[in-house]
Order: C-alpha cells, then sequence, then structure tokens
C-alpha cells in the first residue's frame, strides 16, 4: 500500500462489501459457535426471520414510514428556516453579531432534555416529535451555513464588484452560489444527526415508529427484533446519504469533491 | 486632458495588536493620460498592489484621492475592469457566462451578451472552451478569460496586478503578446502591476519605478518602442538599455528590504 494513492471504483465497492462480511461473519461465530447467549443477542438468522414476521404480522412498514415523516418532516421545516437565516448571518456581519452569540448558546442545548417540555407543550402527537427534530438540527444548520457562506473566497468578491456588481449582486450571484455546495453538504450531514434525534423523541411517549417497536421488543428480550430495527435505520440512512450525494454532484457538476 | 489623476495618494495600515501603523504608501501622484499603457514596477511588498487595489475601489487611501475622468473614485464600480493575481474565474460559472458576469450585472439583453463574450472569447483565443468551467482550464487559459471578462465590460481603465505571474515563463510571454496585441488594436488605458523588469517593458509605453516600503515613485522611464512590438524586441539594444537602467533602480530597492528585515 502506497499513502494517498487512489483504489480503483471496482475494488473499492469490493473492500467495502467484504468489511460487511467479515462483520456478519463474526457476528455468526459468536453466536452460532455458542459463545454469547442468545438471550442477549440474537444470531443473524433469527433476526432476518424477526424481521420477516415484523413486515409480514406487526405492520413493520407503517412504523417505518411514521419514522421516515418525522426525520424529514422536522428537518425540512428546520433547513427552511435555518439556510436563510444562515445566510444572511454569513453575509452581513451585523446579522451575524445580533444572532450567533444565542445560537451558539442554544446549539449545546441538548434536544433530548427538551422532550419533558415538549410532551408539556405540544403533547405527545407528531408536533412534539418534529419540534424535538426541529431544535436538533436548527441551530447546528444555521451556525455551519454562516460559517460557510461567511468564508467565500473574498477574491471572488472584489471581482465580482470590479464587475460592477452591488451589494444584493454579490449576495445573489456570488455568496449564494459558491456557497451551495457545501450549504447541501451541511444538510447531508445534519440528516444524520437527525436520525439521532427521532430514536430519542420515539423512545419516549410515543405509539408507533422503528425505535417505539425496539422499546417494545425490549420488554419481550426479543433481540433480533431490536437488532433488526437498528439495521432497517442503518440502511435508510445509507440509502438517503447515497441519494443526497448523487443529487449533489447532480446539481453542482462545476464543484471539486 | 489625462484620465486617471492619483493625487497625494497616501495609506497607512493600522498597527496590529496596538503594534506600531505600518505606513505602505507615502503620498503618490501620477497621471495616466487616455489610452495609455502604464507598468507600475516595485519589488514585493512595495505597496503597488495597494496602489492598484485602491485605483479600483477595493481600499481606501488614508490620504489623498483618485480621479477618473473628472469624477472622484467612492468604491468599486464597472468603469474600472480588473485582473488579479490570483484566479478569480466563478467556479460554478462556465466560461461563457464568466464573460458576461458584468453585462448581466448592468442588464445588457442576453443577445448582446452572447455576441460580446463571443467577440472577446474569439479574441483570447477561447472560443472551442466557451461551455468549460474554469476547474477544466489552464492557468493561462483563465488568465486570458479573466481578461476576456474585464475587457467584454468595456472600462475605461483596466488594472492589471500581477495578472501573469503564477504562469511559467513560456506562457507568461505569450500572455504577454496577446495583452499587447489587444491593447494595439483596442487602444484601451491600462495600469499594469509587476515586479518583472522585462514584463514591465515590454508592455508599457512608460515604466514607474516604485521604491521599497513605504513605497513611493523612484523615477518614471518612457519606453519609445514602437508598435505594434514583436517579442524580439527584447533581444534589442534599446530595450537592453532599458533593461540595464530599471535593473539597477529595482535591485537597489530590492536590497533595501533584504538589508532592513
Amino acid at each position: 500500500m502506497t499513502p494517498l494513492l487512489p483504489v480503483g471504483s471496482g475494488r473499492k465497492i469490493a473492500y467495502g462489501i467484504a468489511f460487511f462480511i467479515v462483520f456478519v461473519g463474526v457476528w455468526a461465530i459468536a453466536t452460532f459457535g455458542g459463545f454469547v447467549s442468545r438471550v442477549f443477542l440474537a444470531d443473524p438468522v433469527t433476526m432476518l426471520r424477526e424481521g420477516y414476521l415484523l413486515f409480514a404480522e406487526h405492520g413493520f412498514a407503517k412504523d417505518v414510514a411514521v419514522t421516515i415523516w418525522r426525520v424529514f418532516g422536522g428537518f425540512i421545516l428546520a433547513a427552511l428556516l435555518a439556510v436563510p437565516l444562515g445566510i444572511a448571518m454569513g453575509a452581513y456581519k451585523p446579522i451575524e453579531a445580533f444572532f450567533e452569540p444565542f445560537v451558539s448558546f442554544a446549539r449545546y442545548l441538548p434536544a433530548s432534555a427538551f422532550i419533558p417540555l415538549l410532551i408539556l407543550w405540544a403533547g405527545i402527537g407528531e408536533m412534539q416529535k418534529l419540534l424535538v427534530i426541529f431544535i436538533g438540527t436548527f441551530f447546528q444548520i444555521v451556525l455551519m451555513v454562516a460559517v460557510t457562506v461567511g468564508a467565500t473566497r473574498r477574491d471572488l468578491v472584489e471581482a465580482a464588484y470590479t464587475l460592477g456588481a452591488n451589494s444584493l449582486g454579490i449576495v445573489r450571484r456570488v455568496l449564494l452560489p459558491s456557497s451551495a455546495p457545501a450549504i447541501a453538504e451541511t444538510l447531508r450531514l445534519v440528516l444524520g444527526w437527525a436520525w439521532t434525534y427521532v430514536i430519542v423523541a420515539e423512545l419516549i411517549g410515543a405509539s408507533s415508529g422503528i425505535s417505539h417497536m425496539i422499546t417494545d421488543s425490549q420488554a419481550l428480550l426479543n433481540t433480533g427484533q431490536i437488532i433488526f430495527g437498528i439495521i432497517v435505520i442503518g440502511i435508510i440512512g445509507l440509502v438517503s446519504d447515497f441519494l443526497f450525494k448523487w443529487m449533489n454532484l447532480r446539481i453542482f457538476p462545476w464543484y471539486a469533491s | 486632458m489625462s484620465k486617471l489623476k492619483i493625487d497625494q495618494v497616501g495609506r497607512i495600515f493600522k498597527g496590529v495588536r496596538g503594534g506600531p501603523p505600518t505606513e505602505a504608501l507615502q503620498p503618490i501622484t501620477l497621471s495616466v493620460a487616455d489610452n495609455d499603457f502604464i507598468t507600475i514596477l516595485g519589488p514585493s511588498g512595495c505597496g503597488k498592489s495597494t496602489l492598484l487595489r485602491i485605483v479600483a475601489g477595493l481600499d481606501v487611501p488614508t490620504t489623498g484621492g483618485v480621479m477618473l475622468d473628472g469624477s472622484p473614485v467612492v468604491g468599486p464600480g464597472a468603469d474600472r475592469g480588473m485582473v488579479f493575481q490570483s484566479y478569480t474565474l466563478f467556479p460554478w460559472l462556465n466560461i461563457h457566462q464568466n464573460v458576461c458576469f458584468g453585462l448581466r450585472e448592468k442588464g445588457v439583453p442576453e443577445s448582446e451578451q452572447n455576441v460580446t463574450a463571443g467577440r472577446w472569447l474569439e479574441k483570447v483565443g477561447l472560443t472551442g472552451f466557451a461551455r468549460h468551467y474554469p476547474k477544466m482550464l489552464s492557468g493561462g487559459m483563465q488568465q486570458r478569460t479573466a481578461i476576456a471578462r474585464a475587457l467584454a465590460n468595456d472600462p475605461k481603465i483596466l488594472l492589471l496586478d500581477e495578472p501573469f505571474g503564477a504562469l511559467d515563463n513560456q506562457t507568461r510571454s505569450l500572455m504577454q503578446e496577446l495583452l499587447l496585441s489587444i491593447w494595439e488594436s483596442e487602444r484601451k488605458t491600462v495600469l499594469f502591476v509587476t515586479h518583472d523588469i522585462e514584463e514591465a517593458i515590454f508592455m508599457a509605453n512608460r515604466v514607474v519605478v516604485m521604491s521599497a516600503r513605504p513605497g513611493s515613485i523612484k523615477a518614471e522611464v518612457a519606453v519609445p518602442l514602437p508598435h505594434p512590438r514583436h517579442y524580439t524586441v527584447k533581444t534589442t539594444p534599446e530595450f537592453s538599455q532599458i533593461k540595464a537602467r530599471l535593473t539597477e533602480e529595482i535591485r537597489v530597492e530590492a536590497l533595501k528590504v533584504v538589508t532592513s528585515a
């Protein structure tokens, strides 16, 4: 192996799959070999069977759909408000000076700690779940977008000025297009975090969703179902991440990755 | 009547963390006539870029002021086109869109934009690259686009801040010839900053030599070489004579920088 030497795309995929195989292999040896008690860890085959039963008999598809809706609902709501605010803060320093200290403070407030309050305010309905995701992602997006926009190359801004752009032109035709790929990348990252928050939101006061199923399975000591639920979340995350990357590549062909 | 008047322009930068302020430019006075090609030659750190940025309106002088066609410069504007040393094409726009940037900002109709951009891309030999993104182009091609982008805007004066500084020697001489041929056919007013003596002589009607920091005008040397200039002019005795003189002037200044450091 040579440092930093790229690996061919075919081999790259093969290596990536290889680790999944190793992972499942170790898991199978640990469980089928009797090294770990079945009570604590189901084997891969049981997990798949439990997964099939979940979809076939327990209407798990609805739980998955509900969870996806909560993640994207809360995330899109946060993004719709946070991206414009972040852009305004990055572009205009007085606006940044006004909001930045509070947003930096609010960013450290753990979204999960708000759950009791949110239940009090919004009940245990969908609104409460969306709000948890919203609180967990909104402040992060604002700050990351503001930093991105603020870091726009100064020489590009100056070049635009010497070409006759005014303040609004600088924002619309330099700051926005130059920051757009990094903003999309920020959204991709934060969407990953939204998945963490939805799990916490559903663990408390929920009657549907993937994590609600996981909590139920815990009471029944059904580790197969728990692991299957976790893996489903992982797969959804992987797919949405992949779609996001693919979309960014399509929308921003000029952007060197 | 002279087109650009730099009148007692001085620039002092505030000290960093309570340190003493830095005087980058001593008050400088300089006139540039209509359609003239002036190069500003100086050792690095002499404030020549600062002077150009003040003319562009990207920096504000501490003393004095700049007048263009009788009106004072108060900020950057489309009447002063600029080509930077760094590659400043907008990476999200293709070459054609880059050249159209200023025209679009002015509200020129799209069909007219296309004609102008096409004309300028042809002049800099990049017609076949109109749909390429900047990152697909070499440094020399990017700077050619930057020149086309600045000139498509039809500025009153073209400011160039070591535009070929990052290019290799061969590309650099080709670019000099290209810019000079454009100037010979279009007769724009040009202010060109460089630290390369040969470049300064080859391009200019008049070379303004700046002293080491704090920058001031040390000498003004006329270049009476006839136009159109061919690159072979660089090997003529007249050229060598001017070069010898400027080399001496600049060497003294460069030495000052080295010994004061």
